[in-house]
């Protein structure tokens, strides 16, 4: 690991850009603080949206956090939003936790899945990996089918309760969901950079540059690749609790390969290279198809064109993404400003 | 025994289906090094047109050539638009090597929104042209009916033909060539290019196929939600894995498999595990041999 | 000048690998490129044949821009290019490899009559014809490339240290090989080799790279007696 260090720790005497993690917390806090403001002066669609925006940031950051920092591709992170849905509301029913344990039941259940898939993963490679992801974002749901204690077609109910007297009564259900989303996204975003910053996210970065080097240097790339999948998974556990919680069940139809194809779209459009843009997929995801359908409705076009035409708008943007912007708006602003450095 | 039999027989029929699905996946891997996941779109893109066919035309062998050739063409085209601006913009970062593969699923969510625009989301019907009711053996009906029989005998056609196009002709030699060495093919003054494209018309006429046929095999009724379509696209990737997609034989000996071990799985131990029986078949191919039953150990650079 | 090179220069990425290099190949012409590792010996060959793009300068083969178009054009302008290392393609046979240089020809049995001359001048490759090249010993390789080369009709043929990794005998054996087929064909050769003694002793005439840019050039007897060139490449 010498090497790995010796270069972390020249690059971080570099990168002035490092912000100190004080004064990151200091910027989490604020950050918090202005969300809750936010959330007191817009209406309800919105801050439900927020909340959607939430988890999706939690899913997108997962995926950057498999795909942009270890190299894995992996097209079935619904799968695992569902493990963790699943998990929460299993607990909530039957074991009767309280919310927040559930939430942690959750991470942690969909951390054990990802675990035993990133044990598998580390063999493949690839199209191979993409497509053992892609089957197992269409098989996995379709387990709850199988047993009845998964609630079958239907599903399960999972309901997080009214918000606490003291808020007031004014404070509504989806104000509820959109605190408790944002306040378990701003911790997951913290403790995940913290993550990135740590030596396992040096290790990651190696792997990705090159494995033979990071081979050679002494990582263990296989143990770094299941870890990955293991904390990543648990990031997208969290993030399907929390969408289990904004539309109240678990149903296989709530984590359709649809989910995984937008959480992949998101973090393409993010940037899958670095956690800055996150906001920019999440947002877009939430934003996109409100936007095209109010354009669709005000040009008094049909029902049809009205459902279709977000698809194909998101589709059309992953394609242009991936083709011209392939590491994200914010890595390619970086890569010019580095090389507008080297030329000076 | 009756049921074995029966059993078989249903395997053999998916299977070969799925061996055509596999096969065009296999096409466009071995020219491009790209896993097409648009192909399940572009495959129910072709029915449509073969169902927007049979509404001027009454025979379903005549939809079936215009769908083959509709399906040539949006391959092609999607060769040279998509693809090529693609290689010419690859760059270095995490999903380089993958880029491709997002594309086209991106490329897969716009097909099957346009479609659901264009022909609506509800059933649509194909009458298949032979009668579904199995052959009567004494007294027992097999499920095999005289739609099955041409279903096997259309895929082991088209397979004859495939190899016979890959293997003996000049084009086909032209196809490998550029497949297994790029460069030193142009060096040979192979048209790479070309040739590339030709080989993902050639994928794009088979899928339209099997998406025709896999409406025949059931009832006839289609939409863009089907079950049966997203189940397409992931059995004919698993089948081209578990044929080492590297090779045609390996494709159709995969899908015939995967056919054959999920219509045992079905009847034998139980009847939903439709979607996960697929799944842990590849599964167990990719731990045990991650190359494929027919495929070369540590693959190969282009 | 059949060949003619003027000014061109080559970068791979930020890299200069030639530098204004200029020289001209008449026809029958067997010029030699010698120079060490990095010299840009290959890139000059593949920018030639078409599979590198150059920055600036020009290359015209009979008055065809070489700069120009896809590797695949220039081959049926008469340029053929046999590369450096893997020079065949193992998972096709010997006789497939050979007919791949003909593919582009119209004429079927003139392609025929190719065919047959390429298995009178290397008659392993005949006894091997329907074996996969992995069976071929290096030297063997070595043979079908050219053969798959001279398949195509070249008038111009571009060599990529043919010798590389061939016990001595078979280097002597493959460069009489050279000698004949350049004269059987009247081909013009740029023959780039490490092996500078082996080359110049077959060649008409000589370029020495260094570093991307010619050092000298002139005649293969001037070149071999040159001394600073005797130092740096002959080894004596």
């Amino acid at each position: 690991m010498d090497a790995v260090h010796k270069s972390s720790k020249s690059r971080s005497k570099n990168s002035s850009h490092q912000i100190s993690n004080k004064v990151r917390l200091l910027i989490f806090i604020v950050l918090g603080f202005l969300i809750y403001l936010l959330s007191n002066n817009v209406d309800e669609l919105r801050v439900y949206q927020g909340a959607q925006v939430s988890f999706y940031v939690i899913g997108i950051a997962s995926i950057i956090l498999l795909t942009g920092y270890s190299g894995q591709v992996s097209l079935g992170q619904g799968a695992l939003l569902g493990v963790g849905g699943y998990a929460a509301a299993l607990s909530h029913l039957h074991w009767h936790l309280p919310i927040p344990l559930t939430f942690v039941v959750a991470i942690l259940a969909a951390a054990g899945a990802g675990a035993l898939l990133g044990i598998a993963a580390a063999r493949l490679s690839g199209p191979y990996l993409a497509g053992a992801t892609l089957a197992l974002a269409v098989g996995l749901p379709s387990i709850a089918n199988q047993f009845t204690i998964l609630g079958g077609e239907q599903g399960l109910f999972f309901d997080v309760g009214f918000p606490p007297e003291s808020l007031g009564a004014d404070f509504t259900q989806y104000k509820w969901f959109f605190w408790i989303a944002a306040l378990a996204t701003l911790i997951a975003i913290f403790w995940l950079q913290n993550v990135m910053r740590s030596r396992y996210g040096r290790t990651w970065k190696a792997i990705r540059g090159s494995e033979v080097a990071a081979e050679l240097a002494g990582v263990n790339i296989a143990r770094a690749k299941v870890l990955a999948f293991t904390l990543s998974a648990g990031l997208a556990g969290l993030a399907g609790a929390l969408l289990a919680m904004t539309i109240g069940t678990v149903s296989p139809s709530a984590f359709p390969l649809a989910l995984s194809f937008s959480l992949l779209t998101g973090a393409v459009l993010s940037g899958v290279t670095t956690l800055g843009g996150v906001m920019i997929g999440a947002v877009t995801l939430v934003a996109l198809p409100e936007i095209v359908g109010t354009v669709v409705n005000r040009a008094g076009a049909s029902e049809a064109i009205a459902t279709n035409l977000p698809h194909i708008v998101m589709g059309t943007l992953l394609i242009l993404t991936v083709v011209f912007v392939p590491n994200g708006p914010v890595e390619q602003m970086r890569s010019r400003r580095v090389k507008k450095e080297k030329s000076l | 025994m009756f049921q074995l039999i029966n059993t078989l027989l249903i395997g053999i029929t998916s299977g070969a289906i799925y061996a055509l699905m596999a096969l065009s996946i296999v096409l466009v891997w071995r020219s491009t090094r790209v896993i097409n996941f648009a192909q399940a779109g572009q495959a129910l893109t072709s029915t449509f047109i073969g169902f927007q066919t049979l509404k001027y035309v009454d025979s379903f062998w005549i939809a079936l050539v215009v769908a083959m050739i509709g399906g040539a063409l949006i391959s092609a085209l999607i060769e040279i638009t998509l693809m090529r601006v693609l290689l010419k913009h690859s760059t270095s970062g995490a999903i380089a090597g993958v880029a491709p593969i997002i594309a086209t699923l991106g490329l897969l969510e716009v097909i099957q929104a346009s479609i659901t625009l264009i022909w609506g989301g509800a059933d649509s019907l194909i009458t298949p042209p032979l009668s579904n009711t199995g052959f009567t053996i004494g007294t027992n009906t097999l499920v095999f009916s005289p739609m099955k029989l041409a279903i096997i005998a259309i895929v082991a056609v088209l397979l004859i033909l495939l190899t016979l196009i890959v293997q003996k002709t000049s084009i086909g030699l032209s196809l490998r060539a550029a497949a297994f060495s790029p460069e030193l093919a142009r060096l040979a003054g192979v048209r790479v290019d070309a040739v590339r494209t030709l080989g993902w018309a050639l994928s794009g006429a088979t899928g339209a196929v099997a998406g025709l046929l896999l409406v025949a095999n059931g009832n006839g009724s289609f939409s863009t939600a089907s079950i049966e379509f997203s189940l397409l696209l992931i059995s004919g990737f698993i089948a081209a894995v578990i044929g080492g997609l590297e090779s045609l034989l390996g494709a159709v000996i995969g899908g015939l498999a995967l056919g054959i071990i999920t219509a045992f799985v079905l009847m034998y131990i139980s009847d939903s595990l439709f979607f996960i029986a697929p799944f842990v078949i590849l599964l167990l191919v990719l731990f045990i041999r991650p190359q494929g039953f027919l495929g070369k150990k540590g693959g190969r650079r282009a | 000048m059949t060949l003619h090179v003027e000014n061109l220069t080559v970068h791979h990425g930020a890299i200069q690998a030639l530098t204004q290099v200029s020289f001209d190949v008449k026809v029958g012409e067997l010029t030699a490129v010698i120079g060490s590792n990095g010299a840009g010996k290959s890139t000059l060959l593949r920018t030639l044949s078409g599979l590198k793009s150059a920055t600036t300068g020009s290359a015209t083969w009979k008055g065809h821009n070489l700069l120009h178009g896809k590797a695949e054009s220039h081959v049926r302008h008469g340029v053929a290019h046999v590369s450096e290392g893997k020079s065949v393609i193992p998972e096709l046979t010997v006789e497939e490899n050979l007919d791949l240089g003909a593919l582009w020809r119209r004429n079927k049995s003139e392609s025929a009559s190719s065919k047959r001359e390429i298995f009178e001048l290397f008659p392993r490759l005949e006894e091997r014809r329907k074996q996969t090249t992995e069976t071929l010993s290096g030297g063997e390789r070595q043979m079908l490339a050219i053969g798959r080369a001279l398949m195509s009709k070249p008038e111009l043929l571009l060599l990529d240290e043919p010798s590389l990794g061939l016990a001595p005998l078979l280097v002597k054996q493959i460069f009489e090989s050279i000698v004949n087929v350049t004269k059987q064909y009247g081909l013009s050769v740029v023959l780039v080799e490490q092996n500078a003694m082996g080359a110049l002793n077959i060649a008409d005439s000589g370029i020495v790279l260094n570093l991307g840019s010619i050092a000298t050039t002139g005649s293969a007897q001037d070149l071999a007696s040159n001394p600073a060139v005797r130092a740096a490449y002959l080894g004596y």
